[in-house]
């Protein structure tokens, strides 16, 4: 349960829980956009269809975050609108989720950083004082749990597996763990739904986190790269290079035919 | 090297109260990832509650050509079927 | 979806066989006249095994092969929606390719030999999936046409005479039902409820996907080498002409509700036989696509090797860490319980 600080009087303007519910759903359909790239390229047929999977999930979620997120905006704005009309700087995910796929073993160690995160996000969430995100956060914590139970699986397979899997996965951590801060770090916004018992502290989240990708990386005999600067803001709109490509990519036919429906 | 991932048998069931049905294999590296495969793979349209995996060559099968003397032998002993029995219409409930 | 290719010449039968031979392939034909289901360790003859692997292995490739041109708009899917379908569908050929590599190991054949006979050009897929997906409209002709003559082939395989197979076909078809209707759902969607550009990317689409789609159904029955022997052995429940003939007359109506032209002048409605004539079919086109001279032949074997090869060391490291786990002591395992 997440409790409100009592010393916070400052409302909650519809405008900052927009910004903030649209962290949580452009971060699960950017990475459901990357996952997507896999199918029918994966390692094995079945991975094909595991990644598959995680991908409805993510899409799903999306589906259900942008439309309650749509409602607060109240502008008559839709799911697809908010998907396909805006713009990389208007879009709130987490630079992590943006990163390419690379081999499987960049897609693994991105989907344990962020499985791990997500797990106990929604954990969280699921107490939020916000009922409908409450809801929703139900339902994905259940989907996240079992994300994290696939790549927690696979990172371990790949990192106590071949020499050269194991330098692969290292290799795909050490270039990854600098996005981890941003998952991590509370900003304004953070720290006011926090107060507001809307969204957990992420100093609390930080921590579980951590414990997690700790025993897990013990497990896969890798070893946690040192804390890095970032200078990447995705939940604020400040991206890296690559969401401008994805998302030329993914909105190509909305943007061509405006208006149009499908 | 090695590649190639051992088959596995899956068997689901389908609701609370069913037994776990054969419902077909799949390539699986190790036991925790069979069981997820059968998961991704067999269960997409809620077909199950409750999943098995073994290695398919851990099943331990009857040859059909013995299938006459294992069988067949069964067939003549009708006595063992209900139907078998005559009892007047006048005795209730047996 | 499906392969039109169980026609291609495979092994010869052997045309003496010893006497007692030909007693258990006498009784063996006896069990398919009878209707019995074929098992997986019943005596067979090899030249029905050798057919069924070569017609079950064509079609899971067919399937694996078909997952990239549909793929290809995956991430440019125009809804949240219409994208998950589209992920789903396309998962679901997966499913399918393993349902039936799964079917085909039970007659003695590795997936990994079968998957290498794909991937060194050895065997044959559906030509359909060498014509590109330029437009989404593709996507809703593919679902429409290309899974509406896969249903019409794949409906009577649930049938044959081989158990394993026809479990697959079953298991395979129910989930297939889905997959025709949402490409007509597109093409109802942009045809006629679309704008102008959309009704044309509807039209183009059609013309292109049209004469592919009557081809998958394979060469006419006149044609057909094999076709005799694998009805006998109900293998095969229709012959190719019979099934493209069901194919069309469901279809052209179809297009019409689309407000949509099928790209044949010839084609009419003949009284006398009750069925739609079309104009003749260029088997040329077809030959060449088989031979590896359609437009994408390259692109889709391309892209299957690369998965292949990329996935090599991923393949490696789980068998590997497999290994070790066997070799340590069995504490700590998690994420799984005993059987009960």
């Amino acid at each position: 349960m997440i409790t409100a600080a009592e010393s916070n009087t400052d409302a909650v303007s519809a405008e900052q829980r927009l910004r903030y519910l649209l962290r949580l759903a452009d971060t699960s359909l950017v990475l459901g956009q990357r996952l997507s790239e896999w199918v029918g390229h994966a390692p094995t047929l079945e991975e094909d269809l595991a990644l598959g999977n995680i991908t409805l999930d993510l899409i799903g979620q999306a589906r259900l975050l942008l439309a309650y997120a749509a409602q607060v905006e109240g502008r008559g704005r839709d799911e697809d609108q908010l998907a396909f009309l805006r713009d990389a700087a208007e879009f709130c995910n987490v630079s992590l989720a943006e990163q390419p796929n690379g081999d499987f073993g960049q897609t693994i160690v991105r989907q344990v950083l962020l499985d791990a995160w997500q797990v106990e996000l929604y954990q969280s969430l699921v107490g939020s004082t916000d009922a409908q995100l409450a809801s929703i956060a139900a339902k994905a914590m259940k989907e996240c749990r079992y994300h994290w139970r696939f790549s927690c699986g696979w990172l371990v397979r790949l990192g106590d597996g071949t020499e050269e899997s194991h330098a692969r996965v290292q290799a795909a951590l050490d270039g990854l763990w600098r996005f981890t801060g941003e998952l991590l770090t509370p900003d304004a916004l953070d720290a006011h739904m926090a107060s507001h018992g809307i969204a957990p502290p992420l100093a609390a989240i930080r921590s579980r986190w951590e414990a997690r990708i700790d025993a897990a990386l013990e497990q896969a005999t890798l070893r946690r790269p040192p804390p890095a600067y970032f200078p990447w803001h995705g939940k604020r709109g400040v991206h890296t290079e690559h969401l401008g490509h994805l998302l030329a990519e993914m909105q190509h036919l909305q943007r061509v035919h405006p208006g149009a429906t499908w | 090297m090695n590649e190639d991932w051992a088959l596995y048998e899956v068997f689901i069931r389908a609701r609370s109260g069913l037994e776990h049905k054969h419902v077909g294999s799949l390539h699986a590296a190790d036991a925790r990832m069979a069981l997820e495969h059968a998961r991704d793979t067999y269960t997409r349209r809620q077909e199950g509650v409750s999943i098995w995996v073994v290695r398919s060559s851990d099943i331990v099968a009857s040859d059909p050509g013995e299938a006459e003397s294992l069988f067949e032998p069964a067939r003549d002993k009708v006595y063992r079927h209900p139907t078998f029995y005559t009892i007047p219409e006048d005795v209730k409930n047996i | 979806m499906y392969t039109q290719a169980l026609d291609s010449p495979g092994p010869e039968l052997a045309s003496a066989v010893p006497a007692a031979e030909a007693e258990r392939e006498r009784r063996f034909q006896e069990r398919i006249d009878r209707d019995e289901k074929i098992e997986p360790k019943d005596w067979m003859p090899e030249a029905y095994r050798q057919t069924l692997i070569r017609q079950i292995a064509q079609h899971a490739h067919s399937e694996i092969v078909g997952m990239l041109p549909e793929g290809n708009w995956i991430t440019r899917a125009p809804s949240l929606r219409r994208k998950a379908v589209l992920v789903a569908k396309v998962q679901d050929e997966g499913g399918h390719g393993m349902y039936l590599y799964s079917a085909a190991e039970t007659l003695g054949v590795s997936r990994g030999e079968l998957i290498g006979q794909l991937l060194a050009g050895r065997a044959k897929y559906s030509s359909i999936f060498n014509y590109p997906t330029l437009t989404w409209a593709d996507i809703g002709a593919i679902g429409w046409l290309v899974d509406g003559a896969a249903i019409m082939n794949q409906i009577p395989l649930c049938r044959c005479s081989y158990g394993p197979y026809a479990r697959a076909m079953v298991r395979i078809c129910k989930e297939e039902s889905f997959h025709q209707r949402q490409g007509y759902e597109i093409m109802l969607t942009l045809a006629r409820s679309g704008t102008r550009a959309q009704r044309e990317m509807a039209q183009d689409a059609l013309n292109r996907w049209w004469w592919p789609s009557l081809m998958m159904f394979g060469p006419s029955d006149t044609d057909s080498v094999h076709t005799a022997q694998s009805m006998r052995w109900r293998i095969k429940r229709f012959t190719n002409d019979e099934l493209r003939q069901k194919f069309i007359d469901a279809t052209v109506p179809q297009a019409r509700f689309l407000g949509l032209s099928i790209p044949d002048a010839d084609l009419r409605w003949d009284e006398a036989t009750q069925h739609y004539a079309t104009g003749p079919i260029d088997w040329s086109e077809f030959q060449a696509v088989l031979k590896g001279e359609g437009p994408c032949n390259r692109e889709r074997m391309g892209a299957r090797r690369a998965a292949h090869e990329s996935g090599q060391w991923v393949r490696e490291a789980a068998a590997a860490y497999a290994d070790k786990q066997r070799a340590r002591p069995a504490s700590g395992r998690s994420g799984y319980a005993q059987a009960s």
